[in-house]
């Protein structure tokens, strides 16, 4: 190990995007400061700005070869780099439609797109960790960001009670996290991943060893498990969606979810690989319980956040089952499924959004009735989205879970795919309900849909549903490079 | 050859995509006369393909066109498999398509859709086609969705009414369960294989031999994961509600897709399959009862339907039944040629039912029909026509096919081979009652007709007739020409494997001499006298002593209330599936978020939607305990479970 105490100021440069995000984030938190109420828009120009280049520079650092820096606790290879590209891409479209979700609902504060960048500071340490603690931070980071955009709204009582709970519960699951770490650090020694590793394949642990590194490899899943939504640890999530205003709401469902498994690929697949059998079993059952549960709990929603929010708890079961495999293949399947699932939510949210009105929040699916009728372009992109989610080809949701079946059945476990399939039969029946909703239930009178979202929302949108349509024609690219980042 | 393949399949999409994206810019003739020219080229080829393979011995054409994905050792592409088996498929689609595609111009005259329509129909003209010339699995499951897809678009065409949107929704809904039967299936033959190519696959079924998956042969596994996906498509019991209910649609399309192409899209994949299925006894002997239950059991349910397109559509389902019987006994040849027989005369016969439909302003029910032999006299001798097919009567295209069905059922050595034997000369006897019964009280008679109707009674414009008159020919004469060629002489060699311990076939072509021949035979046997008996029957219920059916009904009410309520399978699905589903929802509903939550601390949904003040304070410290406690709760079990139960268990299941 070289000299803790020095480092070489030249590589600094492959942490450049985080260096340059945090300066961005105390320039705009200054500039907004001065900003007189007509002109807060800069600040969101600034975000999206400094989000645009921030991408620019992580993607430049795509095939540079994997570096390691600030005594082994930050990395940077193909993976931190194409996922930070993929998670400011993402926030970047969650922004544009963050942006009228605020201005709709007076909501519309500087402070909101802060945080924001925060976040995605705190994301990208998560996605670079190399050490549990930087793990530990960037997910700190990331929460407390999140649980303060909830809150944003402060006014409304069931976003307060929605971002207490998630801190409460959210501070529970930190707590476990760092307790399994603990328990690594004191069986292992090290807080390094890379050690870690090389301690967890070489060493043949005696008998109470393997059980504290059992122990504490159950405290991390379990706090990675809250952090995606699991069952059963996912109670938060139906409320949160629910109660969190819908423009945050579609930030949590979104870009942390990538950051979440980059985490997850860290400390059980680059840490605890070799302990695999040992945290699969674990999987084996998260999965399917989510996938169980989320699809059958969204069956009795009306609230439309309620009942994505149950779906996303299904949609992780699936990724979650793409780490059971234990081959490369798997894993890829299911980073391109996280890449599905961020597409088509952001779409689903977009769309959401879309018909938000000034104190009107287009929640319960009776406010979809009839949509086709005023605006068929759009019940068009949620058909898309619906169908897609529904697994139907030739959309990109149905690649996502082709592929994991696939590597599922070919890793033998025909029984679990089986019972994977039941349930995607029956959550095919809530998006058809949607559909029904849309395009064959006369609209409630006086609602008509009026849409006053900005040409650049309805764009992007389009260009977000339609790309759902695009990768599933094409997802040959997306899955090559999926598999290209273990 | 390729690029006549490739114009083929191509050019109803052309169409299909001119009329959908400019149809409102063209007009309603350019539109069909797009449509109809893309389909009548595919015919066209589609008689050379024909001809130079199946007459001329052409060699077989396996190519991949276009590589799609290439994932590890997954290869998926779009390829051509241009054999015997596809060049018949190709030809019986596209001439049936361009039938329907010309009766549509007058059926759907005064359809605010008409553009529309063409566009679905030339679109799944060509879904029909990837789905039949495909070289590998995935193609063809693609095929399988496309045309499942347009299916669903069509049987929902007319959305303004609300059965027609139910019953494309439980056609979705029940296609779904089919197809993911078939998607485990597929991926399975992935899993042995590792390979989705067809050639690649069948030469590799040595790896997948003494494999053992549940208890059986992964071979027979996998041919029942693929049955399912052919039950869900072809329409066996108990996945066959969806096809009664998607008479819903219009006529054309129940003609093309619900009766003479898409729902034979399931006997024409276990054809394909046959090396597959020649390996597994068990897998057979299912796909034999199956089709015997799905042959007998709906056949009798056309009995008692008074709706003139549900009695074809019960018959349809019934026909499937022979056609999966026939696989199942492994005499997929006789299968594909009742496919082909079938394709002529039930579309004939539909576009009839359509035919007299439009003639009498869409009344469907035939006891408002009778004596239309006189106004309709076209329609009457084209129904006839394809009423003497299918029941098989000598000399006829249909008395061929299912004449060989039978027999070869008689060969077989499958287990309950005899009860199935029973149950398809049964069957004889109720598919020419309920033909004729219908034929009867819609053509002959006395007119039930309302007299405002009966005034403008005509014959239907050319454009209807036409197709009929031009599908009349091949239901009467095309069985006789074809059945020493397409079972005996090898048109469909190399196509189709038959194990050498399934004998049915062989034995048939020892008895058969000629198609004269068979006619002459005929007298002789049961099945015929059950026709007979069937029509007779017929005569007597629907036109001789019409009292006798009301008196049958009275005093068999158990069996009539039996028979119409369909066998309780969609009250069935109601309880069972869709019940169980929405309890188990609601039960979850109510243990975590009522249960828990809302009766323990205080109504927290209603607090969540709006309720402000001091109740949301008390709220939330219990609810978030409560959350709290299950978290601590599932981790307590899952450290008892590492704690006790060691190496992963889960993973034993």
């Amino acid at each position: 190990m070289t000299n803790p105490y020095s480092f070489d100021i030249a590589s600094l440069s492959v942490a450049i995007p985080e260096i340059f995000l945090l300066s961005a984030i105390v320039v705009i938190l200054l500039i907004d400061l001065f900003l007189t109420q007509p002109f807060k828009q800069v600040t969101y120009y600034l975000t999206q700005l400094s989000l645009l280049i921030t991408a620019i520079l992580a993607f430049n650092l795509i095939g540079q070869p994997d570096t390691i820096i600030f005594s082994d606790s930050f990395i940077l290879d193909k993976l931190a780099a194409v996922f930070k590209v993929l998670m400011l891409g993402a926030a970047m479209v969650a922004m544009v439609y963050t942006r009228h979700y605020l201005i709709q609902h007076s909501l519309f504060r500087g402070e909101y797109f802060i945080l924001v960048l925060l976040a995605m500071l705190g994301m990208m340490v998560m996605v670079s960790g190399y050490s549990l603690l930087t793990l530990y931070l960037g997910l700190e980071i990331l929460s407390l960001s999140l649980y303060t955009l909830i809150a944003i709204a402060r006014k409304r009582s069931n976003a307060i009670e929605a971002a207490l709970k998630y801190f409460v519960l959210g501070a529970i699951a930190s707590g476990l996290l760092l307790y399994g770490m603990s328990m690594v650090y004191g069986i292992s020694g090290s807080l390094n991943i890379g050690e870690i590793a090389q301690f967890s394949s070489a060493t043949n642990l005696g008998g109470r060893e393997a059980l504290i590194i059992n122990f504490g490899l159950v405290f991390l899943v379990i706090g990675i498990a809250f952090k995606l939504g699991a069952v059963p640890f996912h109670m938060w999530v139906p409320d949160v969606y629910q109660g969190a205003p819908t423009a945050t709401t579609m930030f949590i469902a979104t870009v942390p979810k990538i950051a979440v498994v980059a985490m997850l690929v860290r400390i059980l697949i680059d840490g605890l690989g070799a302990m695999q059998l040992d945290w699969q079993g674990l999987f084996v059952a998260l999965s399917l319980l989510s996938i169980a549960i989320g699809s059958l709990a969204a069956l009795m929603q009306t609230n439309i956040k309620r009942l994505l929010a149950y779906s996303t708890i299904s949609h992780i079961g699936f990724i979650m089952l793409g780490f059971v495999t234990g081959v490369i293949a798997g894993y890829g399947a299911a980073v391109f499924y996280v890449l599905a699932y961020v597409i088509m939510s952001l779409a689903a949210f977009g769309v959401i959004i879309l018909l938000n009105k000034k104190g009107f929040e287009a929640e319960q699916i009776s406010d979809y009735k009839g949509l086709n009728k005023h605006a068929p372009w759009f019940a068009l992109m949620l058909l898309i989205v619906m169908l897609s989610m529904a697994g139907v080809p030739p959309f990109i949701g149905f690649y996502a879970k082709f592929f994991i079946l696939q590597q599922i059945l070919s890793a033998g476990f025909v029984s679990i795919a089986i019972i994977a399939v039941i349930f995607a039969v029956i959550s095919a029946y809530y998006y058809l309900k949607i559909i029904k909703t849309m395009y064959f239930d006369v609209p409630e009178e006086g609602n008509t849909f009026s849409i006053s979202a900005p040409m650049d929302m309805q764009i992007i949108l389009s260009i977000n549903a339609v790309l759902i349509l695009v990768v599933g024609l094409l997802p040959n690219q997306w899955l090559k490079l999926a598999l290209s980042l273990f | 050859m390729e690029n006549i393949y490739l114009i083929l399949v191509l050019s109803p999409l052309i169409g299909a995509i001119i009329a959908g994206f400019f149809g409102p810019l063209l007009g309603r003739t350019a539109v069909h006369s797009i449509t109809i020219l893309g389909v009548l080229i595919s015919t066209v080829l589609a008689f050379y393909v024909f001809n130079h393979h199946v007459l001329e011995q052409g060699e077989v054409f396996n190519q991949n066109i276009y590589t799609w994905m290439q994932i590890g050792n997954l290869d998926v592409s779009v390829g051509f498999l241009v054999d015997n088996l596809s060049a018949i498929m190709l030809l019986v689609v596209s001439f049936v398509s361009l039938m329907v595609h010309i009766y549509t111009i007058g059926y759907m005259a005064d359809d605010a859709g008409y553009i529309k329509f063409f566009s679905y129909i030339s679109l799944f003209t060509f879904a029909m086609f990837m789905l039949v010339i495909a070289n590998n699995f995935m193609q063809l499951f693609f095929g399988w969705e496309a045309v499942g897809l347009v299916s669903y678009l069509l049987i929902g065409f007319w959305h303004h009414k609300e059965s027609a949107t139910e019953a494309s929704l439980k056609a979705f809904l029940v296609n779904r369960v089919g197809d993911f039967g078939f998607l485990l299936g597929i991926g399975l033959v992935f899993s042995f294989s590792g390979s989705l190519d067809y050639s690649a696959v069948f030469s590799s079924l040595d790896n997948a031999l003494n494999q053992q998956l549940w208890g059986l042969d992964l071979i027979t596994v996998i041919c029942l994961l693929l049955f399912i996906g052919a039950m869900g498509k072809s329409a066996q019991v108990p996945l066959h509600v969806w096809l009664p209910g998607s008479m819903e649609g219009p006529t054309p399309i129940s003609a093309l897709i619900h009766a003479a192409t898409m729902v034979t899209a399931g006997i024409f994949m276990v054809s394909r399959m046959s090396p597959m299925f020649e390996l597994s006894d068990i897998a057979l002997t299912v796909v034999m009862v199956v089709g015997a239950i799905t042959a007998l059991f709906m056949g009798l349910l056309g009995i008692v339907q008074n709706d003139i397109k549900k009695v074809v559509a019960y018959s349809t389902l019934s026909q499937l039944g022979y056609m999966t019987v026939a696989l199942g006994v492994s005499a997929y040849s006789v299968a594909i040629f009742h496919l082909l027989t079938h394709a002529f005369f039930k579309a004939l016969l539909f576009l009839c039912a359509g035919s007299v439909i439009v003639a009498l302003h869409h009344q469907q029910d035939i006891q408002k029909m009778g004596g239309l032999r006189k106004k309709m006299p076209i329609t009457y001798w084209s129904a006839l026509v394809g009423t003497l097919a299918l029941i098989g009567f000598p000399g006829f295209s249909g008395f061929y096919s299912k004449d060989m069905i039978i027999e070869a059922v008689n060969f077989s050595q499958l287990p309950y081979a005899n009860w199935v034997h029973y149950a398809v000369v049964a069957g004889v006897f109720i598919t020419a009652f309920y033909s004729l019964r219908m034929f009867f009280i819609v053509f002959h008679g006395k007119s039930r007709i309302p007299p405002d109707s009966a005034k403008h009674l005509h014959e239907s414009p050319l454009s209807i007739t036409f197709p009929l008159v031009v599908l009349a020919i091949p239901s009467a004469i095309v069985g006789y020409f074809i059945i020493e060629p397409i079972l005996f002489n090898g048109w469909l060699e190399g196509a189709i494997t038959v194990a050498p311990n399934h004998t049915s076939m062989t034995e048939l072509s020892h008895r058969f001499q000629s198609a004269s021949a068979m006619i002459f035979h005929a007298v002789q046997t049961p099945p015929f006298w059950m026709m007979i008996g069937g029509i007779i029957a017929a005569w007597v219920f629907s036109l001789y002593k019409t009292q006798w059916a009301d008196w049958m009904v009275q005093k068999f009410r158990p069996i009539y209330y039996i028979l119409e309520s369909l066998y309780g399978f969609d009250r069935l699905n109601e309880i069972v599936f869709v019940g169980t589903v929405k309890k188990l929802g609601n039960l979850l509903w109510r243990v975590s978020d009522v249960g828990l939550i809302d009766k323990i601390l205080v109504n927290s949904s209603a607090n969540l939607i709006g309720v402000i003040g001091s109740v949301v304070r008390k709220i939330q410290t219990g609810y978030v305990y409560h959350y709290a406690f299950f978290m601590i709760f599932s981790l307590l079990i899952i450290l008892t479970w590492t704690l006790f139960a060691g190496d992963s268990p889960l993973l034993e299941f």
